[in-house]
């Protein structure tokens, strides 16, 4: 079953431990100065954005179906049976289309190493591979963020909602966007106010490119041919007259002897 | 004759200034990383090198699959004497377009990756698979030039009878691609501003590749005959011009009924900062040329032509680099400008085509052979010189100052 995560900002106290953790699992560094900072990058997998007295976590959503892996042309970026969106650095090229295709804008660069590579939230996927939850929903002291099967917190994300009208925006940020993903969201206020859009489609993107790329080992043939056609009817005039030319020659030379 | 040679002194002196630079800013680029050579950003991942050096670069190659479809396949035999050049400058194009391509990519040393590691559902795999091919078939449209060149007889013999296959690959192989530098974006429906994203994205790049594939041959022929002393052959180009006035016409056409379908027309008359550069775009690559080439005398007339052909280049090139860069400034909340690092290595990519072209022009059987007639027709191009387009060509002299 596709795991998930579910972040519920009503609960959310601000204590960024989920960001120390996350630094933690991932080899990163954390001190008072990376807390400070509430945008992603190569070295803050997650942070935890403040507006007026509101928290909203971003990290990488795990779409899925994601447009990172989608477009990757390696292979480097996968969608996981178990819902992580992985990263292999030994098989990325850097061509960044990933960075350019995410809807949230979230995998990032290591623009200052020579040698660079993609970082993003790979929600943990060594650890829930070992059937453990992510370190963000371990460390968690209030519950804000809690880890399980996907369906299993949307149920318990309606059931939220549905009991507290009043405390809570009535949508599940992830339930549908962009085709559905793994990590959802709940809020009391708007989502935009954190700078995530909240106009994007519900269909997986990958599906616009797939819509072009599928028709194309159909038209291969279909152009060929028409190309090939197209020749071999432009070009008939010059086998006529190579045909006469011979005929005359024939001819020539038959009346010769 | 002296004050042309000062000139071409000065231009061999602006060719070896960027050479140089060039040179530093690509060990700065890859001894101390992209960070370092470049502006991009988590906000910007692409930035020049892909939007000018790469997406203009194919674009600006796609008069070798344009003119080689007209005279092989539609065997229009009246522009076989300019297929030459145009399969030169594909060739080159491709060439440079890959060796940029090593400068953008982070771990360029696995540039060969796609060839095991595939995902089909990557329209970059598609791109990446079609370029490589395509270039290879470049290699072997080319080579007969260079076979001639050195008289191997029965290779030539060899390629040209295999030919039409190549020529057929090479079709299909650009049509591919140069489409699907468009359907790269569709991806993006809600970063891309809708001036740009649409549908029929990789129809609009497919068709406008074409527009430019005529326009750079009206262009490279021109400036040929000014720098290369070949003869002008206007009623070829002439021909050239009204091709260019219909798919023009049918891009124009197009971006129109997809503007109207998609309800967007308003737009284009609500000042905003896309849609001074949409309207940029717009009156460059089609209003203007197409304004102009419907006037007789502006088509018949190598100065007319020439500049139609050079107010289309930039104006699609403005139309790519508005793909690549304007239209997703204010999804991703900033402004991209280039570094000079990135604008250094860029000119040093320009300056380079121009050069190997000018190489290949001397001692390739690249043109045919000359007619008597050849000053009187040159004399009529001698007007575009102070162009500044036709400056930058000038970069290419510095091969000839030796003369
Ligand atoms: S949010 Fe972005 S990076 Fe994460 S899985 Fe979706 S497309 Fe990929
Ligand atoms: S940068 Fe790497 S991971 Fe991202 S799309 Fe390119 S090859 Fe794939
Ligand atoms: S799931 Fe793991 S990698 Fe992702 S934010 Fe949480 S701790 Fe970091």
């Amino acid at each position: 079953m596709s795991k998930g995560i579910l972040y519920d900002a009503t609960k959310c106290i601000g204590c960024r431990q989920c960001e120390q953790a996350c630094a933690t699992e991932n080899g990163l560094p954390y001190d008072d100065k990376i807390a400070a900072q509430e945008l992603t990058s190569a070295h803050k997998l997650t942070t935890v954005v403040t507006k007026d007295d509101k928290f909203m976590r971003r990290l990488c959503m795990h779409c899925e179906d994601p447009a990172c892996a989608s477009v990757c042309p390696v292979g480097a970026l996968k969608k996981t049976a178990l819902g992580p969106v992985t990263y292999d650095k030994s098989k990325c090229m850097g061509c960044r289309y990933c960075m350019a295709a995410c809807p949230f804008g979230v995998p990032k660069y290591e623009w200052e190493k020579a040698i660079p590579g993609v970082r993003k939230c790979i929600m943990c996927s060594k650890r829930v591979a070992a059937g453990k939850q992510t370190a963000c929903a371990e460390i968690c002291p209030v519950g804000a963020t809690i880890f399980g099967d996907r369906e299993a917190l949307l149920e318990e994300a309606k059931k939220r909602i549905h009991d507290n009208p009043g405390t809570y925006l009535n949508h599940i940020f992830g339930e549908t966007e962009v085709g559905g993903t793994s990590v959802m969201l709940l809020s009391s206020v708007p989502f935009n106010n954190f700078g995530l859009k909240t106009d994007l489609t519900e269909r997986a993107l990958p599906l616009y490119t797939y819509q072009v790329l599928s028709r194309i080992p159909d038209f291969i043939p279909l152009f060929g041919t028409m190309l090939g056609g197209i020749y071999w009817i432009t070009h008939r005039r010059e086998d006529v007259a190579k045909a006469e030319a011979q005929e005359k020659a024939n001819h020539d030379k038959g009346g010769a002897e | 004759m002296t004050v042309p040679r000062m000139r071409f002194t000065f231009w061999k002196a602006v060719f070896l200034v960027i050479m140089v630079a060039g040179v530093y800013c690509t060990f700065i680029r890859f001894f101390r990383g992209l960070g370092a050579s470049t502006n991009l950003s988590d906000q910007f991942p692409w930035g020049l090198w892909i939007g000018f050096d790469v997406m203009c670069g194919v674009m600006l190659a796609a008069g070798g699959f344009t003119l080689t479809a007209a005279v092989e396949i539609f065997n229009i035999k009246r522009f076989h004497s300019i297929v030459r050049p145009t399969i030169l400058t594909a060739f080159l194009g491709y060439l440079l377009v890959c060796a940029a391509l090593m400068y953008d990519l982070g771990l360029p040393w696995n540039i060969w990756h796609p060839l095991i590691m595939r995902n089909p559902h990557s329209v970059m795999f598609e791109v990446a698979y079609c370029v490589m091919l395509y270039t290879t078939v470049l290699a072997l449209e080319f080579s007969p030039i260079v076979l001639e060149h050195f008289k191997l007889h029965r290779a030539l013999k060899i390629v040209r009878s295999v030919m039409v296959v190549f020529v057929i690959l090479g079709v299909l192989l650009s049509t591919l691609h140069q489409s699907s530098l468009g359907t790269l974006y569709l991806i993006m429906p809600n970063k891309l501003h809708p001036f740009w994203y649409s549908p029929l994205l990789p129809v609009f790049f497919f068709l406008s590749a074409i527009a430019v594939g005529l326009a750079m041959t009206i262009f490279e022929s021109s400036m040929s005959s000014k720098y290369f002393g070949r003869e002008l052959e206007l009623p070829i180009l002439r021909d050239l011009g009204r091709v260019l006035v219909v798919v023009l016409a049918l891009y124009g056409i197009l971006k129109f009924e997809d503007f109207y379908h998609r309800g967007i027309l308003g737009l284009v008359f609500k000042p905003s900062y896309e849609q001074r550069f949409f309207l940029l775009e717009i009156f460059l690559s089609v209003l203007i040329p197409l304004a102009m080439l419907l006037v007789p005398k502006i088509r018949e007339s190598a100065q007319g032509l020439y500049l139609a052909a050079v107010l289309c280049l930039l104006g699609f090139v403005t139309n790519r680099l508005n793909v690549a860069i304007t239209g997703v400034e204010n999804a991703v909340g900033g402004r991209y400008t280039p570094k000079w690092t990135e604008t250094v290595i860029t000119a040093m990519f320009v300056a380079l085509g121009f050069a190997i072209f000018g190489l290949a022009a001397k001692y390739l059987p690249i043109f045919p052979e000359e007619k008597a007639h050849l000053p009187a027709l040159r004399e009529s191009v001698e007007g575009a010189a102070s162009d500044p387009a036709l400056v930058v060509s000038e970069l290419a002299v510095p091969v000839h100052a030796g003369d």
